[in-house]
């Protein structure tokens, strides 16, 4: 008897199926939402190499529904806290920590090294970056996404180019505009939880060559009612024309300009910029009711639905730094300020009061 | 002469349910999605500035592609949260 034997006597998997996953090297882009049930139950089923890549930093909200995590993780790296806790549950794996962003520099090099990725990610430069990367490297993607009570997920590029791909369904990304992410609407943690579960059932099912996973596919969940709805992609020459035709075309591309995002600056840059620098100006785009507020460096409040009339001292300043909750709405301010001051430099400050770099966050305790 | 019933049922997911207040509508007299998309863009002005795709009978329509006699049509955005 080994830890597998449940799935060594299931009919149809058995001993064959469980080697499969021995062999396979499965890499998940995003140890979050997603990405911590995915990874839970692929090292729990026996995948025998797993990377996990994420430049982010645990934080105290992503709790409710990063199950990998607790408060003792904060601060600390989301792929290197993965990796540790999953390496002490099941020595045997062998689990490749990537703590770093994908971008479209390292993306080539680390897909190439897996049979499959599973994205795990959260926004939609990053879904269209991977996409495109593993179009051109010829790795089946288990996809998904969710947005406050519905999830999605399909198995793209599964035979190579000739299957559906994100840019079949939808050809053009939308800008930061269209649609929030969960930190800006809210989500229930057991969401993710379904949805990335699938991913980790498709990723079995398409390794072991059990059962059938969503070729072509894209599965509609609601957590509410349970209801889905399971659609056939179609190919669409819209998409592919858009998509580089090449590795070196893909390594040009920039995958936030053509989601219509703008440029962003992490804190410890604005900060240093802001205390140097007199004409500088930190804006906090929250509504005034929004906890916590920021007392050091005396940011100007001015919520975001009253950004588009800049008072004479925003005009003044030659650097502007904006910042919210979580960094969205600070994009879109940057947006709307750039339309009235053309050629100012506007940034918005990434992941706004929340980050683990904001100055409330890494103020020590008691001081 | 009886009317003959042109009507067929839409469903909507994500922020395009949001927009329009309701999962579900019925419309009628509405041959292609080209008409459909005009239609819901001045019905629902904020749909205007949203991404979406549509499907017919839980298959991607691509390009203008008519809607059948009691077609189940789909309005599918884009998610993009993790």
């Amino acid at each position: 008897m080994d830890r597998f034997s449940r799935q060594h006597i299931l009919r149809g998997f058995g001993k064959e199926g469980q080697q499969k996953l021995k062999d396979a090297k499965v890499l998940v882009i995003g140890a979050g939402g997603l990405g911590c049930p995915a990874l839970l139950y692929l090292a729990a089923a026996g995948v025998g190499t797993i990377g996990i890549m994420d430049g982010d930093l645990v934080s105290i909200s992503n709790l409710n529904r990063q199950v990998l995590f607790g408060e003792k993780d904060v601060g600390i790296n989301k792929a290197i806290s993965a990796s540790d806790q999953l390496k002490s549950k099941y020595p045997e794996i062998d689990f490749q920590c990537k703590p770093e962003f994908i971008s479209t520099q390292n993306a080539i090099n680390v897909i190439a090294a897996y049979d499959l990725v599973i994205d795990g990610t959260d926004n939609f430069p990053t879904r269209y970056l991977v996409n495109d990367a593993c179009f051109l490297l010829d790795k089946p993607l288990i996809f998904a996404a969710i947005y406050q009570n519905e999830g999605q997920v399909a198995v793209l590029n599964a035979k190579g180019s000739v299957s559906a791909n994100y840019r079949d369904l939808y050809p053009n990304p939308p800008s930061v505009y269209e649609i929030p992410n969960c930190s800006e609407t809210g989500v229930l943690g057991v969401l993710p939880g379904i949805i990335g579960t699938l991913q980790a059932a498709e990723t079995i099912k398409y390794l072991s060559g059990y059962g059938q996973f969503l070729e072509d596919e894209m599965l509609y969940y609601n957590v509410l009612n349970h209801e889905t709805y399971k659609l056939q992609i179609s190919p669409n020459s819209e998409g592919r024309e858009r998509m580089p035709v090449s590795v070196d075309e893909f390594r040009k591309m920039d995958y936030s300009m053509v989601c219509g995002a703008e440029e962003s600056i992490l804190w410890e840059d604005a900060l240093k910029e802001i205390t140097s620098n007199p004409n500088s100006l930190l804006i906090d785009v929250r509504e005034l009711n929004e906890k916590p507020r920021l007392e050091l460096h005396f940011p100007l409040e001015i919520p975001l639905s009253e950004i588009h009339n800049p008072r004479p001292e925003i005009i003044q300043s030659e650097v502007i730094f904006l910042f919210c909750q979580s960094g969205i709405r600070s994009l879109k301010a940057v947006q709307i300020l750039k339309q009235s001051l053309i050629g100012k430099n506007i940034y918005s400050i990434t992941g706004g009061i929340e980050s683990p770099q904001s100055p409330i966050n890494k103020v020590p305790y008691g001081t | 002469m009886e009317k003959i019933n042109t009507s067929f049922k839409v469903i909507a997911f994500g922020m395009i349910a949001e927009k329009i207040k309701t999962k579900e509508l019925v419309l009628e007299g509405i041959p292609n999605t080209d008409v459909l998309t005009g239609y819901l863009h001045q019905q629902y002005p904020e749909l205007q500035h949203l991404k979406f795709s549509i499907a017919i009978n839980k298959k991607q329509a691509v390009g203008n592609t008519m809607i059948p006699l009691g077609a189940e049509v789909a309005l599918l955005p884009p998610f993009s949260g993790g």
